[in-house]
């Protein structure tokens, strides 16, 4: 249980500045940002503890996997690293989370701007009842960019990397509603791509799509590594074992008691030689 | 009969009283609407929709009273709509769940509920009285405010209710703050369900004659008011006043009065219907 601090050493990736290449040339600077750090949090509902004493560190430009039984706080857990518990009421978080070494549960972050930081895709599709292009231009608008070149750039831009773009571009201005789900899905990443995130949070991004669609959204995360760090919590092991590099197991035992982070490693790791026996019988299916 | 001839036969004799039933429905509502028509389409011709009434509305239109209906509804709207809606976002977006708030939906339900003659009363003692704004139109709007107030503080939240948690979700993990999100998806979101949800309530308020029976009502006027503190006639205070004072009253002008004040209120609210069918094709979920 105590492994969550080795992970640190073993998966820090060293920083570098990282360049991604765009197809018109121009070069987005990305500086190598996007690093969580999780010490001590727990999560209560009310009076009900449901999530305590998580360690945690999320390297830059990494997939990190969160898996666990249904209801073991994975999406909970997910929604403290963009302060989205804040929405909800009644929800306390402690402990302490850093992004990049900055206190992000501190007064002086303020989530709004913290979310144009750490953006999230949802479980279900949710595109805004607008054009494709409003759509993806509505995080830049919120940042206060106006220049219609600018906002061509962003939309252009961040279609190309959730790879929606050769299907839409002919139009643009189309409603949202009329794509299929797993195009919706991934108008909702190009959506979360456009404000320029260092972080990009999934929860159960492919559950409600189906195969072609999932393996389309999987792709797109392969690809987006090297620009954006990503931590997804899917129920689908197969999907973490493909597309993540740690992966964090979860687990709440009993009702009674909050859930654990139980081991988080090298993704190759918990799915061969996991330490814990816990993880393995969760792995293996014979639980959860 | 077995046990699924038997169910067969009940669902059949469900389908048959309820589709019975909402014929009767249709059958009324046009039963009314042919006979207004049959007894007012005579008096319909352009000079009785812009003419004053002449002889104590024997004769002559009632174009002042149309005038005097449509300066009513669109006062109220100005008074009602901004208050409503905007009380209706604060709830349904914004109100905490204590007390106060549960007061403020149990004062809503309680006005729903008024009789339209006390807020005519209630309208005499505070606008004409004690505001004194005398026996005007702009009284009158704001008493028609008072009624119509509860329906769009009602509409507006049901609609907002609507619109999935997700969308909103969606515009904070976006950094948008909530103000932001609540003018930018949630109210274009809803909108078809408060225009039209409105429009109904300003369409009954237009047929009221109690609320301004003693706030805005004049008998007889030679032309439009000229501003919101002029008395003003109205279309079905023309009709109460006629038939209740005017001795020899003509039958014919009065169900042409009725057939306009029927027929605007129709149009209005089946073109509110049309545009928010139209509006509902665009936004699913």
């Amino acid at each position: 249980m105590v492994n969550a601090l080795n992970v640190e050493l073993r998966t820090t990736a060293m920083p570098s500045l990282v360049m991604t290449e765009r197809e018109n040339d121009t070069v987005v600077a990305a500086d190598a940002s996007g690093s969580f750090t999780l010490s001590e949090v727990s999560v209560a509902y009310g009076r009900d503890l449901v999530i305590e004493g998580v360690d945690m560190y999320v390297a830059p430009r990494s997939v990190t996997a969160l898996i666990g039984p249904s209801g073991c706080g994975k999406s909970t857990l997910l929604r403290c690293l963009n302060r989205m518990n804040d929405e909800l009421g009644n929800v306390k978080v402690g402990g302490r989370i850093t992004l990049d070494g900055q206190d992000i549960m501190g007064r002086d972050t303020d989530p709004v701007e913290l979310r144009m930081r750490v953006g999230q895709v949802f479980q279900r599709p949710n595109p805004f009842p607008m054009s494709i292009y409003d759509n993806v231009a509505y995080g830049p608008r919120t940042q206060g960019i106006r220049k219609h070149s600018e906002l061509d750039d962003l939309v252009e831009d961040s279609l190309r990397r959730s790879a929606l773009y050769e299907e839409v571009k002919k139009n643009l201005k189309k409603h949202a509603f009329e794509l299929s789900g797993g195009q919706q899905q991934r108008l909702c990443i190009a959506r979360a791509l456009a404000t320029m995130p260092e972080v990009l949070l999934m929860d159960e991004p492919a559950s409600a799509l189906d195969p072609i669609s999932t393996q389309q959204i999987e792709d797109t995360i392969a690809e987006l590594k090297s620009s954006v760090t990503i931590v997804i919590v899917t129920h689908n092991m197969q999907q973490a074992a493909r597309i993540s590099d740690q992966t964090a197991f979860m687990l709440r035992e009993s009702m009674e008691e909050p859930a654990h982070l139980i081991e988080m490693s090298e993704t190759k790791k918990i799915f061969t030689n996991p330490d814990d026996k816990r993880t393995e019988s969760y792995i293996t299916g014979r639980f959860g | 009969m077995n046990r699924v001839q038997r169910a067969r036969f009940a669902e059949k004799v469900a389908k048959t009283v309820l589709g019975l039933m909402a014929v009767i429905v249709l059958v009324t509502a046009a039963a009314v609407f042919i006979y207004i028509v049959s007894k007012g389409y005579r008096a319909i011709s352009w000079e009785f929709l812009t003419t004053r009434p002449l002889k104590l509305g024997r004769e002559g239109g009632i174009g002042p009273a149309i005038g005097g209906t449509l300066w009513l509804v669109s006062l109220t709207a100005f008074f009602t709509l901004p208050i409503g809606i905007l009380a209706g976002v604060y709830l349904s977006e914004y109100a905490p769940r204590n007390m106060l708030t549960r007061s403020i939906r149990l004062a809503i339900t309680n006005m729903a509920g008024v009789p339209s003659i006390v807020y005519g009363l209630f309208g005499l003692a505070m606008f004409v009285m004690l505001a004194n704004f005398k026996v005007s139109a702009l009284s009158g709007a704001l008493t028609l405010a008072c009624m119509t107030l509860p329906v769009v503080i009602t509409v507006t939240e049901e609609a907002l209710r609507q619109v999935p948690q997700d969308l909103r979700h969606a515009s904070l993990a976006l950094g948008s703050t909530k103000w932001r999100t609540i003018r930018k998806v949630v109210l274009p979101a809803s909108m078809p369900g408060i225009v039209t949800g409105s429009i109904l309530g300003l369409a009954r308020a237009a047929g009221e004659t109690a609320p301004i029976l003693f706030t805005a009502a004049v008998f007889m006027s030679p032309q439009l008011p000229r501003s919101p503190l002029d008395r003003v006639m109205a279309l079905p205070y023309h009709i109460y006043a006629e038939v209740t004072s005017v001795p020899n009253w003509s039958e014919n002008l009065i169900w042409g009065t009725a057939l306009v004040l029927v027929a605007g209120i129709s149009i209005v609210s089946v073109a509110a219907g049309v545009w928010r069918s139209i509006q509902r094709r665009k936004i699913r979920w």
